[in-house]
């Protein structure tokens, strides 16, 4: 092969590759993803991760692992209630935002074993307490 | 001392501006003296952010409450040492300490080159001026660090409980003086665009600088896990957090950098890539340091709302625009000066590490902006998880690891096929080997990927073993030394290489330990009382006895109240105690009551480890108080003004409950093997980056020989 011919050989396989990884990255982001979303916003039948606040003073612990709570949005007071069991993040408090998966049914929010993930206060500014 | 700090930072700002303007004058014009003038401005901004970082750093070190920083970050019952690292732990400190490394380490790299790539010194001299401009910018306009309260509080707010941990106060500092670092090489980057020099110059006096950012950068990314694994209180060490792969992209991208430099230097190919890599991988540090300030992105780690964020954007995008704008323009003067002569050549393998390198850091930038992706795309904003992130980065680090092993034994240009086999006999058959032996005596054939990193690493293993081993018999022929003196002179004699060689050695280990660990780590959450036990794989953990300790935990983070466990665990006939514990730290929640403020506050993990090579028992523990709950009401309503010593009685009361009648505590054990390898790994590649970092002799007597020349030269043109 000549040198000319050779180049765009390697320029072809070069872009090849580069489009698969480029299909790759979307095809599976999009398929892999999990919608994020307010607590006003889900409905029964299908999973969500759902970002909010939990509501001051609705913590409630029932036997060995089992943890209640409602959560709001950030910025709103509709919440919903939240049935947890697993592990629980060091800064779980009122008043926290918080990330939890799971699906709604019955009116609560059944959260996957294990999924909840809380925000820490930053790290730069000291936490408004009891927002 | 609060204005002279604030003075010293307007200053530094006013100066720094002066010295990117000297040094564009002296550059257009020609006049040397303006860009020396800019050069030394360089060092005094340095020396005036030295100043106000010695006086943010005493006024934390008094615990001067009228600084609002001190109050809001520090507090008197702070451990010294936290006292001192607290000031990186407030946007403000660490935006400071940013423009102070910034400062020093553009004043050692002018200092270095005072003498020699004339042309391009002035444009790095301004990049640099205005890089340190922006940070100064930003903290004289909106986040001084020395703003002052009116009325000092009596007591500060003490320093977040989760970052005491002495991982996670060297690492800020290790990702800055990274981050920091890489600007050097893209100072010279652009000044070589500029000038249109963009030969290896600006590569031979800034390659070392980038090594010394890649190293810390590491180290950094590395303490990072560190604390993740021992603090946290989840078990893991890596959970692709935003704020984690923003350290991770630019550290990728600075990898394929200090490979492909290699190739301009040897064969003068690949100038385009690499002035694109560098300002990638400067774009990517800013955005790093970036994301840690926005909240754009949500992460575990979280931020603070911040003033800065817009400032910052504007910043990225113009460093961004400009740089690419000077590339398309100087493309004409950036052509190769040679050809790809061969696939098998370690230029082509070099290529295609660095084309590996840079996908990785596409895909983790991809998920990590992928909420903001998504939104704009669909209006929905969704999130990808560890498990997306496993699935595309793990085939890319296999081929990653086992170019690890092939690149740097290849010759330069071409190779023959022959030679080839004949490097790779011994590491293959070895593979082989392994390869026979795991799948025979563990079950390591349970993951596939895992199986073939164990392979690709005891092929890397064998490759730099076999070099070392090579090198040294050579040695061993030629002067008659001993096998520990012919290994240390070889290494003293081509750093770079043997370097280099360990730090793929190092790569390669710690890799083995992310295998093993990942796929291989065995998990289990349990609720005890006292004298019972559970088992999980070899180990039988029995719950001792409950601790309640007060004011003295073991790992000096000054925590008030800290609850805990004894526990006794046996694996054979061996037998070992930990002591896991959960430290409470008080609110300043005004709205609760005196007595539960010191319960309900931040409560960290003091997780106990069993180091192993083998494998780590790790063990977390989390006490259930809900059965104080009760008394500390009663105690809230009853004691609502009690005394500073009264509170003291009435907690040691409470924790003498807890310890004598303990209610079941819930426990997380994790058996991860070979975890330790991960550190090890780390510890030797950061040990190899020294070695390849370090001045060699012969390095040494070019520079005196240089400055003597340079001071001949000056003679002579004045005599």
């Amino acid at each position: 092969m000549d040198p000319s011919r050779k180049r765009k050989l390697r320029l072809g396989v070069a872009l090849t590759a580069a489009v698969l990884l480029a299909t790759a990255l979307i095809y599976t982001s999009f398929s892999a993803s999990t919608e994020a979303s307010k607590p006003s916003e889900i409905e029964p039948g299908k999973s969500y991760e759902v970002t909010g606040k939990v509501v001051h003073g609705s913590i409630q612990k029932s036997g060995d692992d089992d943890l209640r709570f409602r959560i709001r949005d950030r910025d709103g007071t509709q919440s919903v209630p939240v049935a947890y069991s697993g592990v629980v993040p060091d800064p779980f408090r009122d008043g926290r935002e918080v990330i939890v998966s799971g699906e709604l049914k019955q009116g609560t929010f059944v959260a996957e074993r294990d999924s909840l993930v809380t925000k820490c206060p930053s790290k730069f500014t000291k936490d408004e307490q009891s927002s | 001392m609060a204005g002279v700090g604030s003075a010293c930072l307007t200053v530094a700002l006013l100066t720094a501006l002066f010295a990117a303007g000297a040094a564009i004058y002296g550059g257009v014009r020609g006049r040397r003296e303006w860009v020396t003038s800019g050069r030394r401005a360089v060092y005094c901004v340095a020396a005036l952010c030295v100043a106000a970082f010695a006086i943010l750093e005493s006024a934390f070190l008094r615990s001067d409450f009228s600084y609002k920083l001190v109050a809001e970050g520090s507090s008197t019952s702070t451990p010294t040492f936290y006292k001192i690292t607290a000031v990186w732990a407030t946007q403000d400190g660490s935006l400071l300490l940013w423009a102070t490394l910034l400062g020093l380490f553009a004043s050692a790299v002018l200092f270095i080159t005072r003498r020699s790539l004339r042309d391009i010194t002035p444009w790095a001299t301004a990049v640099l001026a205005g890089v340190a401009a922006f940070f100064l910018f930003l903290m004289v306009g909106w986040e001084n660090p020395f703003d002052t309260l009116a009325i000092a509080p009596q007591e500060g707010n003490g320093l977040n409980p989760l970052l005491r941990h002495p991982a996670m106060m060297i690492h800020p500092p290790m990702l800055y003086t990274g981050y920091v670092g890489f600007s050097i090489p893209f100072a010279f980057a652009i000044g070589a665009l500029i000038a249109r020099r963009p030969g290896a110059d600006w590569i031979r006096a800034t390659r070392r600088f980038a090594l010394v950012a890649w190293t810390f950068l590491g180290t950094g990314i590395l303490l990072g896990a560190l604390w993740s694994y021992s603090e946290l209180g989840w078990g893991g060490y890596w959970a692709w957090d935003p704020v984690e792969n923003a350290s991770l992209m630019p550290w990728l991208v600075g990898t394929a950098f200090l490979h492909s430099i290699m190739v301009q230097e040897k064969r003068g190919m690949l100038k385009v890539w690499n002035v694109s890599l560098i300002c990638t991988t400067f774009v990517l540090a800013l955005l790093g340091t970036f994301l840690v300030r926005s909240g754009i992105l949500d992460s575990i780690h979280a931020f603070g709302a911040s003033t800065i964020g817009v400032q910052f954007l504007v910043f990225i995008s113009a460093v961004l625009i400009l740089s690419a704008t000077l590339i398309i323009v100087r493309l004409p003067d950036l052509r190769s000066t040679a050809r790809l002569d061969s696939l098998l050549s370690r230029e082509a393998f070099f290529l295609l590490n660095n084309l590996v390198l840079v996908a990785l850091a596409l895909v983790i930038l991809w998920g990590t902006f992928f909420p903001l992706i998504s939104e704009a795309l669909t209006g929905t904003e969704s999130t990808v998880g560890p498990p997306w992130f496993n699935r595309l980065t793990t085939p890319l680090a296999i081929v990653l690891v086992l170019l690890t092993g092939i690149g740097p034994v290849l010759a330069w240009r071409k190779m023959t096929p022959s030679s080839l086999r004949r490097i790779l006999l011994v590491p293959l058959v070895f593979t082989a080997v392994v390869l026979v032996a795991l799948l025979a005596l563990t079950n390591a054939a349970d993951s596939t990927a895992s199986l073939i990193m164990f392979c690709f690493t005891a092929f890397v293993l064998a490759v730099v073993a076999q070099e070392f081993w090579r090198g040294a018999s050579a040695r061993r022929v030629m002067t008659g030394e001993a096998w520990p003196r012919a290994l240390a002179r070889l290494m003293g004699r081509n750093r770079r290489r043997y370097g280099g060689y360990l730090v793929h050695a190092g790569i390669a280990v710690l890799f083995l330990g992310v295998a093993a660990s990942s796929a291989f780590v065995e998990q289990r959450d349990v609720r005890l009382s006292p004298g019972e036990s559970f088992t999980l794989g070899d180990y039988e953990v029995t719950y001792r006895e409950a601790t309640a300790k007060l004011g003295g935990d073991s790992s000096g983070t000054g925590a008030p109240i800290s609850f805990g466990a004894v526990m006794d665990v046996r694996k054979g006939d061996q037998t070992f105690t930990l002591r896991p514990a959960r430290n409470f730290y008080s609110s300043g929640d005004p709205s609760l009551g005196a007595i539960s403020r010191f319960f309900e506050g931040e409560a960290t993990s003091e997780v106990d480890v069993r180091w192993g090579l083998r494998r780590d028992f790790w063990l977390a523990v989390r006490p259930d108080i809900s059965s104080l709950e009760r008394p500390i009401r009663e105690a809230d309503a009853k004691f609502a003004d009690a005394a500073g010593d009264v509170q003291a009685l009435i907690i040691a009361a409470l924790a003498e409950r807890y310890r004598s009648d303990p209610p079941p505590a819930a426990f997380r054990a994790i058996v991860s093997p070979l975890v330790a390898w991960i550190w090890i790994g780390g510890a030797i590649a950061l040990l190899g980056a020294l070695v390849a970092a370090w001045p060699t002799p012969e390095a040494r007597l070019r520079r005196v020989r240089a400055l003597y020349s340079a001071r001949l030269g000056k003679e002579l043109s004045r005599a």
